[in-house]
């Protein structure tokens, strides 16, 4: 009797033993998509820094079981009040108007609840301006409607970044309004220092995987700063109305390894090499592209 | 309850004498009345009729952005596309079939519903409507000026419909969103129609100034004997507030949209920096207006549904002086919180520090509202008549809006959503969800008061049940693409966001229908013509717009009423 009843119990823990397993594997398997938007997704896109992870534990962590609870509370006291002080549960209104411990309480509870956000809030905004030494500086001028970068530190000229056209994002297998012709390019695991400016109206230069936002303003020089904990593509679009293509001038950054990165910058420095060797007659040139500020 | 003196006996006697005021209930004839008012009645009569003619505009507007946002590519705001052939017919308002066209829809869609809808209801129409009777006074400080207000309003709207159809540089219009930020205002939009736009915002902001005048005189002197401060009506209180807070905010807009028009056209360099101005300082002292204005968008709203909750719970409100001292609150904190909407242009890292703390103080005083709302239904006896069903429907959705609201105020977590539909979400909460909600409470409630018909009660209920499911369907996935990084003002998107942007647009056409069973209700209560009541809603009601008929003579409180108790 006894062993027909175990192995029964252990078959019944087996099977959800196997479904248990079976979600982990297909977990496994089940790549998160880093650095652009997921169909159907409700949450922030997954953090390819430190500064990101920061801002999803902030809002996932912190801030929505927060809000949920306030929510979920008036919904509760709203349905109460409905089912148990309808005039046909209760014909006689009450006529109090007043309950001093209790408006008390509904003052100082969400001073409180607001002090333990703000613990949190102000600990992530400065660290999100706390930029450790840059080991690499990246200057982006919006203007409509493209992106320029330029890497003065390893003199490579500012090169334009356009939207990729439908079709090729199609054969690319890349999104469309997101793909970029000439992305950036960083390394993984360095202090990124990106410096952004605009030509002509106001622009804004933003990563969700890096949790950065920063406004291109003709004649001021925004800085902020990302360091990427893994390589990959990541996306963003520009974010602040700027004209009829504003949908349509999209954010790469591509981050690579330290060798892959020196390979580029070689790449890029060395077509550049012949091409200073042609204009030496005409030195202007050269200051001219390395220091575009100056013409603001 | 207060006590009224016989106000019929002057009416009667000047009907009898003829002259002005010889028509029935001493009302001048069509023309004189209509377009000559000195009637606070009439005025917000007309205010509330243009609010209906523009709020129908704004939300067809909306329509186009749903439609053209209900897949990705571009359907309507292309050549060829239904859009297209019916932009060509010359009917203002109606923006052409191009990109630009789209941003132009998205500007004008905002410009309409906060300058010519939400404003225009709340404190055009309601407010002159009920200021007066509330605190028994015979009409506004200054009838005449009151109905200047109304006619520069008028101007104020075609001003900004003839600027839809003049060229405003990239195409037929003004396409830099209702925020108005050089350089795209100015080196960005060449032609005249954000000149036409800069007038209109002038003429409204006017129109206001003088309305606040005409409020804040009336509701400091007019008072009837009896009737201190601290026994005045919370919709009164609620009034006051707001017109304060269009006192001290409007003159800013005026003073920054007067430097983008001299940008424009007298060689001025305020926002241009490659001549040492900076286009910063415009968002600024836009927000310095803005900040202040999303207050006077909801506060009246706030003021109303006190008045709602009250009445359907047979109850008076709960702490009655926590509730109009933290209308005060939440005016004055409004004013000191504007950079809150400028965390991504560059600030300085305290500044934004202080921005964040300042603004989450606000969701203190609008908490303790939220719970004495609460507090005055329990214990009360709740009758769920439509307003009832649109304050409820309030409470709890202006609640969600409040939320996002205090997410955002996080500078550290707004690089993330600044920008984003995040922030359209939080927004139409708060207002789709929270100002109208207040709106049509405050439209069903005082419907019988107005109009002298009764609206039917199933009608209304259909209204609310099917709005309230189509507006949270159209904007609670808002707040997914928000987080997912969506950036709002966008005519086109990239393939992923498409599920929710879909369900959102799925969303409008259910609010469409909404919005049509409303057309019905008016249609029927006009038809039916059920004859209304003084008093439809019992004990409930004790303010003094309730004592009496329904509508109230042309000329009211000839003899003032003496008020002995609190009339709250």
């Amino acid at each position: 009797m006894q062993s027909v009843f175990s192995r029964m119990r252990r078959r019944a823990l087996g099977i959800p033993a196997a479904v248990v397993g079976l979600a982990f594997a297909a977990h496994a398997f089940a790549d998160t998509v880093f650095g652009q938007p997921v169909s159907g997704a409700i949450s922030l896109q997954p953090a390819a820094s430190q500064i990101r992870r920061d801002v999803i534990f902030f809002h996932d962590d912190i801030l929505l079981p927060i809000i949920t609870v306030i929510v979920l509370l008036v919904l509760g006291l709203l349905i109460t009040v409905m089912v148990r002080f309808n005039k046909r549960a209760n014909p006689t209104p009450a006529r109090f108007s007043h309950n001093t411990p209790i408006e008390v309480a509904w003052t100082v509870i969400p001073v409180l609840i607001l002090m333990f956000i703000a613990i949190f809030s102000f600990k992530l905004l400065f660290e999100e301006h706390d930029m450790p030494k840059p080991d690499l500086t990246v200057k982006v001028t919006g203007r409509q409607w493209n992106w320029d970068y330029e890497y003065p530190d390893q003199k490579i000229a500012a090169y334009t970044s356009t939207p990729m056209s439908e079709s090729d994002a199609a054969n690319g297998h890349v999104p469309y309004l997101l793909a970029s012709t000439a992305p950036m390019i960083a390394p993984v695991g360095k202090v990124v220092r990106v410096q952004v400016t605009a030509e002509d109206v106001i622009h804004s230069f933003s990563v969700p995987a890096f949790g950065v936002k920063i406004d291109a303003i003709p004649g001021r020089l925004n800085q902020t700063w990302f360091k990427a904990d893994r390589t990959g593509t990541f996306y963003g679009q520009c974010s602040q109305l700027c004209g009829i293509n504003h949908a349509y001038m999209p954010i790469e950054v591509k981050v690579v390894s330290q060798p892959e990165f020196d390979a580029w910058v070689a790449s890029k420095k060395a077509p550049k090499a012949t091409v200073v060797a042609a204009a030496a007659p005409t030195p202007a040139a050269a200051p001219a592209t390395a220091a575009p500020a100056a013409a603001h | 309850m207060a006590e009224i003196a016989d106000t019929h006996g002057r009416a009667a006697h000047a009907e009898a004498t003829g002259g002005y005021g010889a028509h029935h209930g001493g009302a001048p004839g069509f023309f004189t009345r209509w377009f000559m008012s000195t009637n606070h009645k009439d005025i917000g009569t007309l205010y509330i009729i243009f609010a209906i003619q523009a709020g129908i505009i704004g939300a067809l507007l909306s329509g186009l952005i749903r439609w053209e946002l209900a897949d990705p590519g571009l359907q309507v705001f292309v050549q060829g596309s239904f859009l297209d052939h019916l932009s060509h017919l010359g009917i203002p308002g109606v923006p052409e079939a191009t990109k630009h066209g789209y941003y132009v829809t998205v500007t004008a869609h905002a410009l309409i519903m906060i300058f010519f809808m939400v404003m225009p209801a709340m404190i055009g129409g309601f407010g002159n409507w009920f200021v007066p009777l509330m605190i028994g006074a015979p009409d506004m400080a200054f009838p005449r000026m009151n109905n200047i207000s109304f006619w520069m309003l008028v101007a104020s709207w075609i001003m900004l419909l003839a600027s839809t159809m003049v060229d405003g540089g990239p195409g037929r219009g003004f396409g830099g969103g209702w925020t108005l930020y050089p350089p795209l205002s100015t080196i960005g939009h060449t032609g005249p129609a954000m000149d036409c736009a800069i007038l209109s915002i002038h003429l409204a902001g006017a129109s206001s100034i003088l309305g606040a005048i005409n409020f804040i005189t009336t509701i400091f002197n007019m008072r009837a004997p009896g009737m201190t401060l601290h026994r005045m009506p919370l919709f009164v209180w609620s009034i006051l507030v707001t017109v304060f807070l269009l006192l001290l905010s409007l003159p800013v807009l005026a003073g920054a949209i007067t430097m983008l028009l001299t940008d424009r056209n007298f060689g001025t360099h305020f926002f241009d920096a490659a001549n040492g101005g900076d286009p910063v300082m415009f968002q600024h002292l836009f927000w310095f207006f803005g900040h202040p204005e999303v207050y006077i968008l909801i506060i009246p709203g706030f003021g109303m549904i006190s008045h709602i909750v009250s009445t359907f719970s047979g109850k008076p409100v709960f702490g009655y002086l926590a509730m109009a001292y933290a209308m005060v609150a939440i005016g004055f904190l409004g004013f000191i919180v504007w950079a809150h909407h400028m965390f991504t242009v560059g600030m300085p890292i305290n500044l934004q520090a202080y921005f964040v703390a300042a603004t989450m103080v606000i969701a203190v005083p609008t908490g303790v509202k939220v719970f004495s709302w609460i507090a005055t239904m329990w214990g009360g006896s709740l009758d769920f008549k439509t307003p009832m069903l649109w304050a409820i429907g309030f409470i709890f959705l202006f609640t969600v809006g409040g939320v996002t609201g205090v997410v955002l105020a996080n500078a550290g977590i707004d690089y993330s959503l600044h920008d984003s539909y995040y922030v359209v979400a939080h927004f139409h909460y708060v207002l789709s969800l929270g100002a109208v909600f207040a709106i049509f409470g405050g439209f069903y409630y005082w419907f019988e008061k107005m109009w002298g018909v009764r609206y039917n009660e199933a009608l209304g209920a259909i209204h609310f049940w099917i709005t309230f499911i189509g507006v949270n369907i159209v904007f609670f996935p808002q707040h997914f693409l928000g987080l997912q990084g969506m950036p709002r003002r966008t005519v086109d998107y990239p393939v992923a966001f498409a599920p929710w942007n879909h369900l959102s647009s799925i969303g409008y056409a259910i609010t469409l229908v909404g919005l049509g069973v409303f057309v019905l209700v008016l249609v029927e209560a006009m038809v039916r013509r059920r004859p209304a009541r003084a008093n439809p809603w019992g004990p409930g009601a004790t303010t003094l717009e309730w004592t009496l008929p329904s509508p109230p003579p042309f000329h009211q409180f000839n003899e003032l009423p003496v008020i002995h108790a609190e009339s709250h």
